[in-house]
């Protein structure tokens, strides 16, 4: 019997295994085991929630690995990690400690201003944010078998999301309803390769799994984004900055599983206390945008 | 005949595509009165914990397990396979005590070990089935009633069946395989209609001329 490890299938299969989940930020091992109990289907590891790497300011970068390892070991669900794009040797480091998933995120600083990490190179799989169809396929181009929409990370405000969610439908709908000859042209203006072009007009849908990021904060943000065409969705600050973060986690496991049933999404709205505050998009300046870093 | 497919969370998708391959409508479940007329279930991969919560939180247990006792078949991939199970290596409580086997989760390791190999499947013929192993489950032990249909090479066993209950740590929906759930349809026909064999009927039936 032949096996072989860290094939495409396998990298782009367990983000399979996470559709119609979520996936939460946690800072300590406490906070992974709230949330493994709340029924999250992973989680990410990070020294710091968007909205405090927001606050602080300066450059963020991969956690400690003593940090992640300490998740790690807290729970049975996958673990992923965060590096910064470009950074490959903060991936490599990552791939070593053995976590399950990496992110290749805006949300820390970015190390090179021209290009991403080539993951093909890696055994481990990657996730990269993306905020239109084209941007999407260049990352899986350069080997991310996950993709997440960016929204705008630690404001606990959704329009972003929703917009860039929006973008890559929109975007698939257009390929969807070209001739074949027009694909050339279309790959050309989406910056991304033609062969990849080409599979989205035939499928009607991205070759890896897509989530939702940036910006869900309540049970029926969740339940938007899976209603335009999420597989599952990416909770940062929207948990453990909220006033109760055991049962907003839970009420969001609900609401993305359940999130084309008003009733059910009423039922688990009620009284779960403040949400994080979230800021108004307005208020951020153009430079302190997270969503923009990556090209 | 209808296959429910629990779709609480994990790759449901996959499963109900696998099941319009080979012509069996499929219905997604998340709801216990979801359940009531199902020919057959279906518990995919994800995360077992995930399921375990959501399971709970519905009402979901209770339907299942009558539809279980009931013969209908019931067929686990992965993390489905963990849910059947009577016991969990490590003391977690049982979900869906179903089969009669002990499993280890993430047995082989973290994702880094997940790995595909072609198995032989004695039950689904000579030709090898594909196995696509995600963080994937063990069978530790097997109970006096329970049938190994695959094993790894080193003897570790992969795919069981107890009676009208079948699981894989494998994925057959991700791999383009279609016999398991074929099995599974013909399970679902068999106990459907019981007096008439397996199913596979070419011609209209005694019951079927009467205008049933």
């Amino acid at each position: 019997m032949t096996t072989e490890t860290s094939t495409w299938t396998t990298k782009k299969g367990l983000a399979q295994m996470l559709k119609g989940g979520v996936i939460m930020d946690v800072v300590t091992p406490d906070q992974a085991r709230i949330a493994e109990e709340a029924g999250a289907v992973a989680v990410m590891a990070l020294e710091r929630v968007p909205a405090d790497i927001r606050a602080a300011g300066g450059v963020a970068r991969m956690s400690d690995p003593t940090m992640i390892e300490g998740i790690m070991n807290a729970v049975t669900i996958p673990v992923m990690a965060k590096a910064r794009i470009g950074h490959f040797v903060e991936a490599q480091v990552l791939e070593a400690l053995g976590v399950d998933y990496i992110d290749e995120s805006e949300v820390l600083t970015p190390a090179d201003e021209a290009n991403h990490i080539d993951k093909h190179a890696f055994k481990v799989p990657f996730v990269c944010g993306a905020r239109d169809l084209g941007e999407a396929l260049r990352r899986i181009s350069e080997g991310a078998a996950m993709i997440r929409t960016k929204g705008e990370a630690g404001t606990g405000n959704i329009v972003e999301a929703v917009r860039h969610i929006r973008a890559v439908h929109a975007g698939i709908r257009r390929l969807v309803s070209l001739r074949e000859d027009e694909l050339f042209v279309a790959a050309k203006e989406l910056a991304a390769p033609l062969e990849l072009v080409r599979g989205i007009a035939r499928d009607g849908k991205l070759p890896v799994v897509n989530f939702v990021a940036g910006g869900i904060a309540t049970p029926a943000d969740a339940a938007l984004a899976m209603q335009l065409g999420a597989e599952g969705v990416f909770v940062g600050s929207g948990i453990f900055k909220s006033e109760d973060p055991a049962r907003t986690a839970n009420a969001i496991v609900q609401a993305t599983t359940h999130f084309d049933d008003p009733k059910v999404i009423a039922e688990v709205s009620k009284a779960l206390g403040a949400p994080m505050r979230g800021i108004a998009l307005e208020a951020i300046p153009e430079a302190e945008r997270l969503a923009v870093r990556g090209w | 005949m209808k296959i429910g497919v629990l779709a609480v969370q994990g790759d449901f998708a996959e499963h109900l595509d696998t099941l319009e391959t080979i012509g069996v409508e499929g219905v997604d479940v998340r709801r216990p009165e979801q359940v009531a007329g199902l020919s057959g279930l279906i518990l995919p991969g994800g995360e077992s914990t995930t399921m375990r919560r959501l399971i709970d939180r519905w009402g979901l247990r209770d339907p299942i397990l009558e539809l279980a006792a009931h013969g209908a078949p019931i067929f686990g991939t992965c993390a489905g396979m963990i849910v059947l199970s009577r016991e969990i290596a490590g003391g977690e409580a049982p979900i869906l005590p179903l089969l009669d086997v002990t499993v280890a989760r993430n047995a082989f390791g973290r994702q880094l070990e997940s790995f595909e190999a072609d198995l032989q499947v004695p039950v689904l013929g000579d030709q090898s089935v594909h196995g696509v192993f995600i963080r994937a489950p063990i069978v530790e032990r097997t109970g006096p009633d329970v049938d190994v249909l695959a094993r790894l090479d080193d003897g570790r066993v992969v795919a069981v069946r107890q009676r009208n209950i079948l699981a894989t740590a494998f994925h057959p929906e991700l791999a383009g395989e279609t016999r398991f759930h074929r099995l599974v349809a013909a399970m679902a026909s068999e106990h459907e209609d019981p007096g008439e064999g397996s199913g596979r009927r070419p011609y209209p039936t005694r019951r079927s001329r009467l205008g049933r």
